[in-house]
């Protein structure tokens, strides 16, 4: 049991470059934003008018048809994990309950399920009748709201918008029967998520899991409050392909967006058995925090996030000499961008110059509880097709950054590859994929 | 390799709790076994016009009691000013220091980790309501969101925005005790701490943490959380009499009690409660976890995943049902739960389904959502250490259908070896924990 590996079967990513894994890939090494004026609600009085959103879908094509009555349960945050969830199980050659009953080649127990979610904002337009009638001088009156408001709330509401809703929807779609968690450690979540699916596997509690995250941040709410924390960028709202500059000396802020990423991890020898095919391992994983009174922002030096990434790479029993790439979690606010680096930087020592560092988040927002998975299925494909595209938007280093941000695509071998990850509140996670070799 | 060659056992050597029926162990763990009720109107906002008026609230709380430096918590949710009273508890039982950067406890922080099933702070109904009533035209039945966001921008504050995450109980935590080593959060409805008591001691048995704070802390009452559960029809509407308004397993049950609060255990590996000498209040010995992946609107009918959960957990022990003496049931009073949940039971125990005991604290407490799991555990141990399992008060009408010995109204003097937390969350979530009193072995 000891010695349980843990594969990469599967990928699926929806992300404001497109609703799969193939779309994602190709805008990122085309190094094209996903990055717009958003659309979904009208901006012009939120400091940031910017968002990464996802094109239109219909997630009734997504779900076999006896379940496209539960669609109607979904908040955006569960459609995106559905989209995802549905790439990666069909690129994993699992035959589940909605691929098709009749071939169904996995045993349900023995599936787990392990996502990250974000706190699931609801949308203010479905409350607001309800709101409308629970007004004394146009204020909002509770004793008229718990009379008379309340009743215009649609009964299954509050199932919309609990984030254990991602996983226990994709796990009634897959039939997954096994261990099943939801991860909620904001813009770590899905790192983590990944992490403890892993951990599952090598325990022996299940042999195939899918992980991941999903989050839909353009929604006012999550906008304004974003806005609020100064956590955005201000000063590129006609400019939205330059706006998200993580590392660069302009950067000044964060744009957040829609995603959802997943993976299907499987025990090595399951797959092998089957004959899958094999992308790459997950060989380590740490974790820690960061400690800051201010805990908006993670300590200056990072250090939360150095420990994650020494424990990670303790657990692969590799150096850093071993690993070929790092995508940060990279969020254009620069002075957790600094942290980030020194914090890195700390952990890999000599190598930092050599080490290639490529933030996707110029490219695909800050989908909060998917930057994990989205991550995690960039550094597959990048090991893939041995190929790692330029950074976007980091023209000029800024100053005190030692990370030696990957400024042209190139062809190179990638042994292993670190996604590593924090959020506001301090947790951090690092999580290590190495490329397959039979 | 992901680590899984270390089987360390895991004893818990700490335990904290702050809920609607005390600030502490033993206040609280009275007040269970004299029957009280935690109960009563809400005071929190104005409920009076909501179908249900009354809840479970923890009253008269004050943080300053706990910490020196309350100032670093002060724009924390009620989940995580809760989550510190209980966690310096536990930690001072277990002989860790809080609130300092030198702590003379010798433990190696990259060693401590925190897991906690904990849930959002309330919005700024304020402002969240105000926004949405300034923009809405009902005319056209469309927002002006310039209109909305010259409100929410004005209205809305940033840390407590901030503090509405659900992963901020866990930032306070680490804060509080230093702890650098695996920090996580999970949110699965009412299951969310007993997956993270089980979570946080694989993270001890594999040996990534010596030392892990585990636990929950949530309140879902707040306007939104509970029109939630309003319109759910899953909260009982007994405005009548709060105190017996949840009565698991009697035919008149008709919803839980929403709760709030905040309970927290201190797990730690065998090796290093030894080495330190602390005293060993039970053992972790087993944990389950399933998915109903039925309905996310209904359990499964038979409780094939509460089955499923239950099985994984004893299988993980090393025991069998026959082992088990008591079980610490979900018991929400809800029509749904209670009778699936006694299915589930009989299933698993089979011939001694009818000599396993079984109760709900959720009768006292109420029900704490994400914190529930955490503080029911807690009173198992505490059903351990006093050879006392608590009741289900308010068992005054059984239901002909489900006749399994839930405990009614009286405590029974009983010897506990081995006892089985059990947690169903919406959606079907379900996770169960075994713990045994400890023997050194």
């Amino acid at each position: 049991m000891g010695r349980t590996r843990v594969a990469i079967t599967g990928i699926g990513a929806v992300s404001p470059l497109g609703l799969t894994s193939a779309r994602m890939w190709e805008g990122l090494c085309a190094g094209k934003s996903g990055i717009k004026r958003i659309t979904k609600f009208e901006p012009s009085k939120f400091t940031c008018q910017l968002a990464g959103e996802v094109e239109e879908y219909k997630i009734q094509q997504y779900v076999p048809k006896s379940f496209r009555k539960a669609t109607k349960m979904m908040s955006k945050d569960i459609e995106l994990a559905v989209i995802a969830a549905d790439e990666a199980v069909r690129d994993s050659g699992l035959i589940t309950k909605a691929i098709d009953e009749q071939k169904i080649n996995v045993n349900p127990q023995r599936m787990a399920i392990n996502l990250g979610a974000g706190l699931i904002s609801c949308d203010p337009c479905e409350l607001a009748p309800a709101v409308a009638k629970s007004l004394t001088d146009s204020n909002f009156d509770i004793q008229k709201w718990g009379k008379d408001g309340i009743e215009l709330v649609t009964p299954l509401w509050l199932l919309k918008y609990l984030p254990n809703m991602l996983a226990c929807h994709v796990g009634i779609i897959h039939d997954v029967q096994g261990p099943s968690n939801t991860i909620t450690c904001a813009e770590v979540s899905g790192h983590i998520a990944i992490a403890e699916a892993a951990e599952v596997i090598a325990r022996g509690n299940s042999d195939i899991a899918l992980a991941g995250g999903a989050e839909s941040k353009v929604n006012p709410v999550l906008i304004m409050r974003q806005c609020l924390i100064n956590r955005t960028t201000n000063k590129h709202n006609d400019n939205a392909e330059g706006a998200c500059r993580p590392f660069d000396s302009d950067a000044s802020g964060s744009v957040f967006g829609d995603g959802g990423g997943i993976v299907v991890l499987e025990n090595l020898d399951n797959a092998t058995k089957r004959g899958a095919k094999i992308y790459a391992e997950i060989i380590g994983a740490g974790q820690s925090a960061c400690i800051n009174p201010i805990y908006e922002h993670i300590e200056p030096d990072g250090y939360g996030l150095t420990i994650a990434i020494e424990k990670a790479l303790a657990q692969a029993n590799i150096s850093p000499e071993d690993i070929d790439l790092i995508i940060p979690h990279g969020t254009g606010i620069p002075q957790d961008d600094m942290a980030e680096a020194k914090g890195i930087e700390a952990a890999i020592g000599e190598d930092v110059k050599r080490i290639l560092v490529w933030p996707t988040k110029s490219m695909l927002s800050n989908t909060g509880a998917a930057c994990g998975g989205l991550d995690v299925v960039a550094a597959t494909l990048a090991i893939r097709d041995g190929v790692i595209p330029a950074a976007k938007n980091c023209v000029k280093k800024a100053a005190g950054c030692n990370l030696n941000i990957v400024k042209e695509t190139i062809k190179t071998n990638i042994r292993h590859a670190l996604c590593c990850g924090y959020t506001y509140g301090g947790q951090t996670a690092a999580v290590i994929l190495k490329k397959f070799e039979n | 390799m992901i680590q899984n060659e270390k089987k360390e056992r895991v004893v818990i050597t700490g335990m904290g709790i702050v809920c609607p029926l005390g600030h502490d162990i033993e206040t609280t763990w009275q007040a269970i076994l004299a029957g009280k009720s935690g109960v009563a109107k809400t005071t929190i906002f104005d409920a009076s016009t909501f179908p249900t008026t009354f809840s479970a609230e923890v009253k008269n709380y004050d943080i300053a009691k706990f910490v020196k430096n309350p100032d670093l918590h002060k724009n924390g949710n009620r989940g995580s000013k809760f989550a510190v009273g209980a966690a310096v508890q536990a930690c001072r039982q277990a002989g860790i220091n809080v609130e300092t950067d030198e702590p003379a406890d010798g433990i190696d922080r990259k060693r401590i980790g925190i897991y906690l099933g904990a849930g959002e702070g309330a919005a700024n109904h304020e402002a969240f309501f105000g926004a949405i009533a300034a923009g809405w035209d009902d005319q056209t039945n469309a927002m002006d969101w310039t209109k909305w966001a010259d409100v929410a921008a004005v209205q809305m504050r940033a840390m407590h925005e901030l503090e509405q995450e659900a992963n901020m109980p866990a930032a306070h935590l680490s804060m509080l005790t230093g702890a650098r080593g695996p920090i996580r959060s999970c949110l699965t409805a009412c299951a969310a701490s007993t997956q993270a008591v089980g979570e946080a001691s694989m993270t001890i048995r594999r040996g990534d943490a010596d030392i892990m704070i585990a636990g929950g802390a949530h309140s879902m009452i707040h306007p939104l959380g509970q029109t939630g559960f309003n319109r759910l029809t899953a909260l009982s509407k007994r405005n009548d009499s709060p105190q017996t308004a949840s009565r698991p397993f009697t035919a008149s049950r008709d919803g839980f009690v929403l709760g709030e609060g905040a309970a927290i255990v201190i797990l730690e590996s065998l090796t290093s409660a030894k080495k330190r000498g602390v005293k060993i209040l039970a053992e972790i010995i087993g944990y389950g976890s399933s998915s109903d992946a039925f309905r996310v609107t209904d359990m499964h009918e038979e409780g094939r995943g509460a089955i499923q959960a239950m099985e994984a957990a004893i299988t993980d022990a090393g025991i069998t049902y026959k082992d088990v003496n008591y079980v610490n049931a979900h018991g929400t009073s809800t029509s749904e739960n209670d009778s699936i949940e006694t299915k589930a039971i009989k299933a698993v125990f089979k011939e001694r389904a009818k000599q396993i005991v079984v109760s709900s604290i959720k009768s006292s407490m109420g029900h704490l959502i994400g914190a529930a799991g955490g503080a029911e555990l807690i009173t198992c141990v505490l059903a351990i250490r006093d050879g006392i399992v608590p009741a289900t008060i308010n068992l005054n009408d059984p239901d002909p259908q489900l006749d399994l010995d839930y405990v009614p109204n009286t405590p029974r003097k009983m010897q506990v070896n081995v006892a089985m937390k059990e947690s169903f969350g919406f959606g079907g979530q379900n996770n169960v924990v075994i713990v045994r009193k400890y023997e050194d072995r």
